[in-house]
């Protein structure tokens, strides 16, 4: 039986290996795998003149955001060869850098004389460095991106809300500047009857499949004083994940997401989001800084409609925003490595950096995001500027898929379903990410 | 027979008249969500997630043209600039600020769909009518224990079956082809190939094989011209669970295929347009998806219905 | 097809026919059939071996070889999104792990809701379907035929579009209740809700498979003769004498598979609920399969899930075997 199974499996194999090869592309083209969002379609653009100034074609394999990680981390666990070039999320370093998926780039910028310091730091850190904070690169940093605020202008500008607002709450309706302020506005807009219809206050990150309700949460746990561990030991959790500040802020989400966010939003992120603010149903909503392109051009609510504010501050000042972003990184079990590593010198230059942010891509380079007449070529170029200084990321570690879904279950399990309470949301999560460290041998 | 002494034999009219009405109560409600969703597939993006919910609408054909393009959106300045629109859907587009940029990925994985069902099927019901064959007319040792081992297959969650078929495939070089695809379903459609075979097989007599054999057909001829034209029908009920198997399976292939053999169900729901899913594009995709196997399955609706009766009685 | 004739030969009416006339000459001048069928091509353990044999190979390839991997697997530590670093032998601590873990019986307890009650809802409302339809009103081929549809849909393209359905705002479920029972449409919120959640999965899953039961139910129906309620008339039994006597209990070993069957896939159901509601909010519509696919696929953690899969497996083996016994033993009845 054994022999049978062999010759069965050495037929398939064969004949799997044969239909792969029948299908191979054609000499110099190159993949490139991302997400299917705004951006992406950008970069179709912009490739355009790289295949004209080198010949090399460009393909592209786009997934939607809420299978990208599944999708491509199951392609990359799996060695897979179609992509050859990869953007891939900022929290997918420490795992390709330690399992080998992506190619170390540090010779490569050393060769080409590609800085690092010539990109925005907090990118540089966040979208390429593994370990965190050592001169180990394994991406360009790509996209940058951050968690914003947009709002309606437009509503904000009415001068019998403004009214209204100042009598209740005793300051002028405007852009909120902390947290206690966001959820006046919410309070004050949710239920309310604007242009014959219902309104919501917020719109917030509530998703608990991927990704999505860990990123809401972590904007207000940010600035409400969380931190991931003990700045002087690594690892020590207790007492800074689950201090009395981050249960604060876990309660304030919670309060938030009760009190004023639109009807049935249990599952929500970017893309309900989106639609949400395009239908005209809440005030305010909580997004990546790559959704502002669009929203700025929509006919509905784009224009002078629309208005950006970066994350508020908390109750003790302390501001931050949760980093969203990518680097592009040469997949190691691609053929076409030197053609990959070609598409990266072109990309790092800065005039293809500029066409990129016109294009709608985020630049991360300095002498884009820092020349002088840049807050001035988008309405929401300061917004992002100040949202990129004030960043911070999520765990990075090979094992942040399983950090990621520990975080998922307890704060949706808190704020979505309401079970027990903050601080047992808060220490549940320590125990959870306690245990991955062990597993990892880390701890 | 007097109205009054209505038997179960033969129900009364007005029994009846209750029963149909009932029953075509139950048909039409169980048909809204259907109508619902092919309505929807004729709405534009905005009218889908209008509320309320809109029951009068202008139709568009906007869904179907999103499932079959990717798009990207431009300012009015640049759509004016460029020649006029080639076919009817770049029009639509356009009107919406919109160009097309290209191809969607929705016709090759239907096609993989066509490739990886029809061909699995084809694989499972060709397998086990022979194995059901041999398990019916000879005396084959341990028959009962591999019959139910075979049906025991049928018992594990997908996923599980998935981990370690992941890792196989992954050494194979399996992963995401058609042939890694067609050999999975193929596996999981013949147990239960093999035991509705195996029932309507038992039922077609052996003496008409056993006469062709003594005029000198060999086993192989005498099942070739004499059992199989006999088992149409069970190979044809025995093909239908298949293919809708294979056709609506879901957890295999999104965990075992990503770009190159990927099929139609896990790329359907991933349909998203500029903020959430696109629903009329999602609703089109269901509506496209549906039709071959109601055609299929209307065809062959007689067979149908004798195979689950002929699988009920068996057991 | 075929009758019996006095004689004891058997006679059919279609094109073997004129095989069995050759027959008839051929046997005048036969050969003994063992000398028959050994010259005449290959034997028949030949035949049988090889019609049997590629669907054994294949089912050990791809069902049991794994299954034995996955055993394997159990016992270690193994990730496989680390594929490179060693696989420690860790015993019998991740089945411990399992059997502790709140979590595991959250999801148990999800699933066996979910099981219980669309078994219930589905065989009520099939069984009384196939019940109505057997009163052979003129077009129920039609009506059958259209009522089998939501069968025919992948059930995770059914979940997707159901969360369609389900939005509070923008769907038409929350509205046609809301016509009938005058409940504002923002509090019909079926995905969002604790309570709600696990009766939006039953509510679709049945909408899907009542069909299926339906059928199965039908076949019984249909397979009880005429002759036994005619002698129930006779008897003069009422129609509902009859019902519990006669239609119910002959028909029970079809309900009784009906529900063996909804119930094994409705333990091993993913897709739908994964596109509907995605084990949310919080986890209570978390099913069984859902947590064994983020423990493998989003976690990575190989071997401890390998153990939950076995684990149920097993339980489902059990299960399905103490009823098939129960099963049999009401059809000998």
């Amino acid at each position: 039986m054994k022999s049978t199974l062999k010759v069965s499996f050495g037929l398939a194999a064969g004949l799997a290996a044969s239909t792969a090869m029948t299908g191979a592309s054609q000499a110099e083209d190159l993949t490139l795998c991302w997400a299917a969002w705004d951006p992406a379609n950008a970069l179709v653009e912009l490739s355009k003149d790289f295949t004209a100034e080198t010949g090399i074609g460009m393909k592209f394999e786009f997934v939607p955001w809420t299978n990208y990680a599944d999708r491509f981390l199951n392609e990359l666990n799996s060695k897979g060869k179609l992509c050859d070039l990869i953007i891939g999320d900022s929290q997918w370093i420490g795992g390709s850098a330690e399992n080998g998926h992506y190619v170390k780039l540090n010779d490569f910028f050393d060769k080409e004389g590609i800085k690092m310091s010539d990109f925005v730091d907090a990118t540089v850190v966040g979208y390429s460095q593994w370990p965190k904070n050592t001169p180990n690169y394994w991406a360009l940093p790509a996209m940058g991106d951050v968690v914003g605020w947009t709002y309606r202008k437009d509503w904000f500008s009415n001068p019998d809300l403004q009214k209204e607002f100042k009598e209740k709450y005793g300051w002028d309706l405007d852009a909120p500047k902390t947290f206690d302020q966001l959820k006046q506005v919410a309070e004050f807009f949710q239920n309310r009857e604007i242009d014959g219809k219902k309104v919501y206050g917020a719109s917030i990150y509530t998703e608990r499949g991927s990704e999505g309700v860990t990123m809401g949460v972590m904007d207000v746990l940010y600035s409400y004083g969380f931190k991931y561990e003990n700045p002087d030991k690594p690892y020590e959790m207790e007492g800074f994940v689950n201090s009395d500040k981050s249960v604060k802020g876990l309660e304030f989400y919670k309060a938030l997401y009760d009190c004023c966010t639109p009807p049935g939003a249990s599952n929500s992120y970017m893309g309900e989001g989106v639609d949400a603010f395009k239908s005209g149903q809440v005030a305010m909503h909580m997004n990546f800084a790559f959704t502002w392109p669009g929203l700025q051009k929509d006919e509905a609510v784009g224009g002078e409609k629309v208005g950006f504010f970066a994350n508020p501050a908390g109750p003790d000042g302390e501001q931050f925003a949760q980093l969203g972003g990518q680097g592009i990184s040469v997949v190691s079990y691609s053929d076409k490595q030197d053609a990959a590593l070609k598409y990266i010198k072109w990309f790092a230059n800065p005039e293809v950096q500029k066409k990129w942010w016109s294009l709608g891509g985020f630049s991360c380079l300095k002498s884009v995001v820092e020349d002088p007449g840049f807050a001035a070529t988008q309405p929401y170029a300061q917004t992002f500027l100040d949202s990129m200084a004030i960043v911070k990321d999520f765990w990075a570690e090979p094992s942040y898929a399983s950090l990621l879904q520990a975080s998922q279950k307890r704060f949706h399990d808190y704020v979505v379903a309401g079970q027990g309470t903050p601080k047992e949301a808060l220490d549940g999560l320590v125990a959870d990410w306690t245990e991955v460290f062990e597993d990892d041998g880390k701890m | 027979m007097s109205a009054a002494a209505h038997s179960v034999v033969e129900p009364s009219t007005t029994s009846k008249r209750v029963a149909a009405a009932l029953v075509i109560v139950y048909a039409l409600i169980s048909m809204i969500p259907l109508f619902w969703i092919f309505a929807t597939s004729f709405k534009t993006p905005p009218d889908s997630i209008a509320y309320p919910p809109k029951l009068v609408f202008t139709p568009s054909v906007e869904g179907y043209c999103n499932l079959f393009t990717t798009r990207t959106r431009q300012t009015p300045e640049y759509i004016s600039s460029l020649p006029p629109a080639t076919n009817f859907c770049d029009e639509v587009t356009r009107k919406r600020n919109m160009v097309i940029a290209g191809p969607s990925n929705f016709l090759p994985r239907f096609v993989n769909s066509l490739i990886i069902a029809f061909g699995s099927t084809f694989c499972a019901v060709f397998l086990g009518t022979l194995a059901a064959y041999g398990f019916s007319r000879f005396r084959v040792p341990l028959a009962d224990d591999l019959l139910f081992f075979i049906l025991s297959t049928r018992f594990m969650p997908p996923i599980a079956v998935a981990i370690p078929i992941y890792l196989m495939y992954r050494e194979l070089g399996l992963s995401d082809t058609a042939l890694g695809m067609i050999l999975l379903y193929t596996a999981v459609n013949v147990s239960l190939a093999v035991w509705l075979l195996k029932g309507f097989i038992d039922e077609i007599p052996r003496e008409y094989e056993e006469a062709a054999m003594i005029d000198g057909y060999t086993r192989l001829q005498a099942f070739r011209k004499v059992v199989l034209p006999q088992a149409t029908t069970g190979i044809a009920a025995t093909a239908i669970f298949c293919l809708i198997f294979a056709w609506n399976e879901y957890a295999f292939a999104s965990l075992l295929t990503s770009g190159t053999a990927q099929t139609a169900p896990p790329f359907i729901p991933t349909i998203i347009g500029e903020g959430g899913q696109d629903w009329p594009a999602v609703a089109a995709g269901t509506t496209v998806f549906l039709v071959p196997i109601l055609v299929f399955t209307i065809l062959l609706r007689k067979q149908l219905l004798r195979g689950i009766t002929f699988g009920a009685v068996r057991k | 097809m075929q009758e019996l004739l006095p004689s004891g030969k058997s006679v059919v009416t279609d094109t073997t026919s004129s095989i069995l006339d050759r027959a008839a000459e051929a046997a005048a001048r036969a050969t003994p059939d063992s000398l028959a069928k050994r010259v005449r091509g290959l034997s028949d353990r030949m035949v049988a071996w090889i019609f049997i044999a590629p669907t054994i190979v294949l089912l050990l390839a791809i069902n049991i070889f794994p299954l034995i991997w996955a055993i394997q697997l159990s016992f270690t530590n193994y990730r496989a999104n680390r594929p490179n670093e060693p696989i420690k032998n860790i015993g019998l601590s991740n089945y411990s792990r399992i059997l502790t873990d709140t979590d595991t019986w959250i999801a148990m307890q999800a699933t066996a809701h979910f099981v219980f009650w669309t078994i219930l809802l589905q065989t009520l409302i099939g069984f009384s379907l196939a019940y109505l339809i057997d009163r052979k009103f003129r077009g129920h081929a039609l009506w059958t035929t259209i009522i089998l549809v939501p069968m025919m849909l992948s059930p995770a393209v059914v979940g997707n579009f159901w969360r369609f359905l389900y939005e509070p705002q923008i769907g038409l479920f929350s509205y046609v209740v809301s016509f009938f029972t005058g409940i504002p449409t923002t509090d019909i919120q079926m995905l969002s809700s604790v309570t709600l959640a696990p009766w939006a999965i039953i509510i679709v899953d049945t909408w899907m498979w009542t069909p299926y039961v339906m059928l199965i139910c039908l076949a019984g129906l249909r397979s009880i003769p005429d002759y036994i309620y005619e002698a129930a008339e006779v008897d003069r039994a009422s129609n509902w004498r009859q019902f519990w006597s006669i239609t119910l209990p002959m028909a029970l070993p079809f309900i009784m598979l009906a529900v063996l069957f909804r119930g094994i896939e409705n333990f091993k159901m993913f897709d739908m609920v994964n596109l509907l509601t995605g084990g949310g909010p919080g986890s209570t519509t978390e099913v069984a399969s859902i947590t064994l696919k983020r423990e493998a696929f989003e976690k990575w953690r190989t071997g401890f899930s390998s153990a939950f899969a076995i684990i149920l497996f097993v339980a489902v083996f059990g299960l399905a075997n103490i009823y098939v016994k129960v099963l049999n033993r009401v059809k000998s009845r």
